[in-house]
């Protein structure tokens, strides 16, 4: 207990870091994983082609690496100038690039659950495939899948604690704090991975909530 | 209950490995150094679980730094240590009455230092573990063998970094929640502060003009500034004392009280000079002898 209350700034402080960077990056990657779904089911090869090589490109690429690249190896490109937070934004970058690969093969996988037949008849409506797919077909993908959508979260949400390494001190730095003021590490590890857990708790929550109210649709 | 005590057992067994896990490098025990030191025969030390556990298995396993050059360091092509901290792992083995070929090294990271002490995976520690209070409740020290000081390792071209309070508004680097980083922040020395994983990154950092300054112990950049003295240069304007000790097992008196005999036994007879100057000498800098703590 005395590890936690003597360090409670510590635990405070790297805790708001790891909810910042998970919220921020949480909501770029479901929009940049969306679009990169919709351009692998998308009628324009060259869209398609795009989806393909990102999501077999970034997935199989260790997140390390990616938050190597963008820590030491973006800035010599020498493409943005001088940023005061940039070690916090390069974090942000790394993750939702990296989950952005994942959330776009769940969500393809729930447009495959969409069957073929809701697809004609719209198309025999006439409508475009915008409209298809804003009015048809991802709205009944989106409840699907969320399941898989929130483990995606959470894995998220556990992977932000790579930042600690590359200069963003969040709940992964926690445990080289208390180590160099001499705590019993072990102790402050057992509070980090609790307070993993009552994060992931609300996201179990809105999974819950969100399937009961969905089912309904079926 | 009996599932909840299972579970707690699972967490604490997994949380356990996964320290212990990152720190050994597996495969890594054959490489010995070179015999340099007389061995001493007929040890005896009385009292001492240590001793004895260590005289049982027949060789002793020195918990060492692999990636700081000139104090403990692994050659990756030779697999070979070499440093001031090695020599005097080296040394302590060779009093204790164990050949080189009976010592094995373990690398084991800043972290889990106190860990693997307590649980017995290494005999002793030698690798810039600097003396304080509360990491004494945990482990023991014998020391201090080396006192360094923290300080700055600057471009060889910068000029206008010549001390702590000309930092202000410069990137300063160190290793993520390191005791040198906290006092940065603690003293307001400046509000840029990176932290990366290693030192060897923020070295390389800086060379690459992303950072201004690596801020650490003044042994450690001494280390680097002597790997390559063309490009970096330490500002050598120490401001704090930290004094490097040998993490021993606690509650083991006997045995603390036969190294710091060893150590003091060095001091005396020019032993430590000698290590001293084929080492961190090298650098150019001379080193003024610890006190041990004799309590």
């Amino acid at each position: 207990m005395n590890v936690l209350l003597d360090n409670s700034d510590i635990f405070l402080n790297g805790f708001v870091n790891t909810v910042k960077l998970f919220l921020i990056a949480g909501v770029l990657c479901l929009i940049l994983g969306t679009i990169l779904a919709m351009m692998r089911v998308s009628p324009v090869p060259i869209f398609r082609a795009f989806g393909t090589v990102y999501v077999t490109v970034v997935r199989n690429t260790p997140l390390t690496l990616v938050f190597f690249f963008f820590a030491f190896a973006f800035p010599l490109l020498e493409i943005v100038g001088e940023l005061r937070d940039y070690y916090f934004f390069a974090a942000v970058i790394a993750l939702t690039l990296y989950t952005s690969a994942f959330v776009c093969e769940v969500v393809r996988s729930g447009i495959n659950t969409v069957p073929v037949g809701q697809i004609e008849a719209s198309r025999a409506l006439g409508l475009t495939f915008g409209q298809t797919l804003s009015t048809i077909v991802l709205p009944q993908a989106t409840r699907s899948v969320v399941p898989p959508m929130v483990s995606t979260m959470v894995a998220l949400l556990k992977n932000t604690t790579i930042a600690a390494g590359f200069s963003v001190a969040e709940a992964g730095a926690i445990r080289d704090i208390l180590s160099e003021k001499g705590y019993n590490v072990t102790v402050g590890m057992l509070w980090v991975a609790l307070f993993f857990i009552i994060l992931v708790v609300p996201l179990t929550l809105v999974q819950r909530s969100l399937e009961k109210r969905w089912s309904v649709a079926r | 209950m009996r599932v909840r005590t299972l579970a707690v057992g699972l967490l604490v067994g997994g949380l356990a490995l996964t320290a212990c896990g990152k720190e050994g490098t597996p495969g890594d025990t054959g490489s010995q150094p070179p015999p340099q030191q007389d061995v001493a025969t007929d040890v005896k030390v009385a009292d001492s679980p240590t001793f004895d556990r260590i005289k049982g298995r027949g060789k002793v396993i020195i918990g060492v730094k692999e990636d700081q050059p000139g104090l403990g360091f692994k050659d990756p092509t030779t697999g070979k240590y070499s440093g001031f901290d090695i020599e005097i792992a080296n040394l302590v083995a060779a009093k204790l009455g164990f050949k080189p070929e009976q010592v094995e090294y373990k690398a084991v990271a800043s972290a889990g230092r106190e860990a693997a002490i307590a649980n017995g995976n290494v005999d002793y520690y030698v690798g810039t573990y600097t003396i304080n209070a509360k990491r004494k409740e945990q482990i023991s020290f014998a020391g201090p063998y080396f006192t360094a000081g923290q300080d700055l390792l600057v471009r060889k071209d910068n000029t206008d970094i010549t001390g702590p309070e000309t930092l202000k508004g410069k990137k300063v680097c160190s290793v993520t929640g390191s005791t040198p980083i906290q006092k940065v922040r603690n003293d307001k020395l400046t509000d840029q502060i990176v932290e990366l994983q290693t030192y060897s990154q923020c070295v390389t950092q800086l060379d690459q003009k992303q950072i201004d300054a690596v801020t650490t112990d003044d042994a450690i950049l001494k280390g680097y500034a002597a790997q390559e003295s063309t490009k970096f240069k330490v500002v050598g304007k120490t401001f704090s004392q930290e004094p490097y000790g040998i993490g021993l097992p606690k509650d083991d008196k006997a045995f603390k009280d036969k190294v710091t005999q060893i150590l003091q036994g060095a001091l005396d007879d020019g032993t430590w000079q000698k290590i001293y100057d084929n080492t961190l000498g090298k650098s150019g800098s001379p080193a003024t002898k610890p006190t041990l703590d004799k309590s």
